[in-house]
């Protein structure tokens, strides 16, 4: 067996990684803003105050969002891809964004047939937040109930793509009767968006996390156990519908704050834990584990440090740089390779 | 009498299997009365269809029985909690492994669950029986290897040793031998008859080789449309259970060699 010890020198170049990712992160962006004055500003205000206004306020939430984001959809894609055995599945497949989403465009798109004095009450940013986390949690709700009857675990897999049609379907009625006003807020939010988010939203997001994430780890054992198949882990003493409940929550903690949070971000959750499994050659989820949140947190950095588009004043929507550096990025890795590990 | 009872690993009374819906219930086999001594190892022959499968997921708990008991180590197999019952039975399914990207020992270390703490880590004395378990079915040198990378053979032979190092005094697998060639047929059950001798474990296996389950086994459980029958080899031939186990219209068993003839 692949001892833990070798893999530390792969986790300690991780770590420093992430740490240059996170500086690097913070150092770009419209304003260019020099190396002394970024790490000043860590211990206290600049005599420039808009300097540290920007460090402080804005790029620093908008690195740990990045990190929380990152990390989180790629721990919960791992989850969902060992409680599947599916190496296509993704935080999402539970139906999970897709219940965000459906909740945002009820608030966006809705608030125009309860007419103007609702309309600008409904669209604050909290609400958004709120309707985002109440789509997913309704959507997870039904998945739970469905689960708790169903015996085969890729019948909630399919189950959660129906739900998925369900919701797509009925924002596109929504969408029908909307305003081009509407619509374009409400493509906006789809884009995602990493930045926005104040420190309070921080610490409610954080707190959450940390809930999905301690979950996760007290699912380690039962997910290598999921490894062998589900008979196996029966008859190795798992109990399946508890493990399943509980990494199920655990996921739906992560996506649904997440996308409530930064919008239905694509491809993270899928693609983290295959780039992950090609460089940590395992599939014990002890190592899995803490490396998947390396990896997310790194490339989510990285990609929203090219979405600023370095010195110039255009922001680009997270979601689709994701989708365009991460994909190739993926293709490449399996064509070289030409197996798909799981 | 009672000093007998002691060794009985596996015992069922008057078990009836079968599936049950709301309407109504099917049975599939009834009356089944096995024992089973321990250091046995148990050869269960039927025609396809006659219930093997079911047996075994009734005796593993899968499934519940229609009527009747399973008792193993003298206990209610329903008194029993999922972790106790892992350290007690051990299986070898036909389901294929969900993820080939496991080296052999993390496959075989698996076996361990049931012993390990909560995140799972491996102490010394888990690796010493892994280790033993790699020892006894001969796939020490595989050791690194992922199962991706084995035969069908290699990894039948893998996934004895995972249950070899859950600990337990029963093993039962699940048709062991199919997809294998004649030869590795032979060895992974001359391998089984080994690991009986070895370890005392009883080990408890479905096949369709009758004629080496016949020169191999202790004790077979064969399942006939009328009744299941549980004796040794030599009896069963000579009482010519054998020849009620399939329709008589195109083989014969032939008791000299204890092997079944196309009719000519």
């Amino acid at each position: 067996m692949p001892k833990t010890n070798t893999y530390t020198f792969s986790f300690i170049a991780l770590i420093l990684l992430l740490i240059i990712c996170f500086f690097l992160n913070i150092s770009l962006g419209s304003v260019s803003i020099p190396n002394w004055a970024i790490f000043k500003s860590f211990f206290g205000t600049l005599e420039h105050e808009s300097w540290s206004y920007i460090i402080q306020d804005y790029r620093l939430p908008k690195a740990l969002t990045a990190i929380l984001v990152g990390s989180g959809l790629g721990i919960s894609g791992l989850l969902m891809q060992t409680l599947f055995r599916n190496p296509l599945a993704g935080p999402f497949v539970l139906g999970i964004s897709s219940g965000a989403s459906l909740g945002v465009a009820l608030v966006i798109l809705g608030a125009g047939i309860f007419g103007g004095v609702f309309a600008s009450l409904l669209i604050s940013k909290w609400s958004i937040v709120i309707a985002a986390s109440l789509g997913s949690f309704l959507v997870l709700l039904a998945v739970l109930v469905v689960s708790s009857r169903v015996k085969d675990t890729m019948a909630i897999l399919i189950i959660g793509l129906m739900f998925g049609s369900i919701t797509a379907a009925v924002v596109s009625v929504l969408s029908y009767f909307s305003s081009a006003e509407q619509l374009q807020q409400y493509i906006f939010w789809g884009f995602g968006s990493l930045g926005n988010l104040s420190w309070n939203e921080l610490l409610i997001f954080f707190i959450i996390y940390c809930f999905g994430i301690c979950l996760s780890i007290i699912s380690i054992k039962g997910l290598n156990t999921l490894l062998l198949g589900e008979n196996y882990a029966k008859s190795l003493g798992l109990n399946i519908k508890q493990s399943r409940f509980i990494i199920i929550i655990a996921t739906s903690l992560l996506a649904g704050t997440i996308t409530a949070f930064a919008g239905p971000i694509a491809f993270i959750g899928l693609a983290i834990p295959h780039i992950t499994r090609q460089v940590f050659n395992t599939s014990n989820h002890k190592i899995l584990l803490p490396a998947v949140f390396l990896f997310g947190a790194i490339i989510m950095l990285i990609c929203d440090s090219i979405a600023q588009v370095p010195a110039s004043d255009y922001t680009l929507p997270i979601n689709a740089i994701t989708s365009l550096i991460g994909a190739p990025v993926v293709i490449w890795l399996l064509v070289r390779k030409r197996k798909m590990i799981f | 009498m009672s000093e007998n009872k002691e060794h009985i690993i596996l015992e069922t009374e008057n078990l009836n299997i079968g599936y049950k819906t709301k309407k109504k219930e099917s049975v599939i086999a009834s009356k089944i009365n096995i024992q089973l001594q321990k250091g046995e190892l148990i050869g269960l022959v039927g025609a396809n269809g006659i219930g093997k499968s079911t047996l075994l997921r009734t005796l593993t708990n899968v499934q519940n029985a229609l009527n009747g008991e399973v008792f193993i180590n003298g206990k209610s197999l329903s008194n029993y909690s999922s972790e106790e019952l892992a350290k007690s039975m051990s299986l070898v399914l036909t389901d294929p492994i969900a993820s080939k990207n496991l080296s052999v020992f993390e496959l075989v270390a698996l076996g361990r669950h049931p012993y390990t703490n909560w995140v799972g880590n491996l102490t010394t004395e888990d690796i010493n029986i892994v280790n033993q378990a790699l020892v006894h079915t001969n796939i020490e040198t595989l050791k690194h290897k992922k199962c991706f990378e084995l035969s069908d053979g290699q990894l039948q032979k893998v996934l004895i040793a995972r249950a070899l190092a859950q600990d337990t005094d029963l093993i039962i697998l699940d048709e062991p031998t199919t997809h294998l060639d004649m030869y590795h047929k032979a060895y992974i059950l001359k391998l089984l008859q080994k690991l009986v001798k070895d370890t005392g474990k009883t080990i408890l296996f479905s096949s369709h080789e009758i004629d080496l389950a016949i020169q191999l086994c202790d004790k077979m459980i064969v399942m006939t449309p009328e009744k299941v029958v549980t004796d040794q080899p030599c009896n069963l031939i000579s009482e010519g259970t054998f020849n009620t186990l399939f329709p008589k219209d195109l083989i014969v068993f032939d008791e000299t060699t204890g092997s079944f003839r196309v009719k000519k």
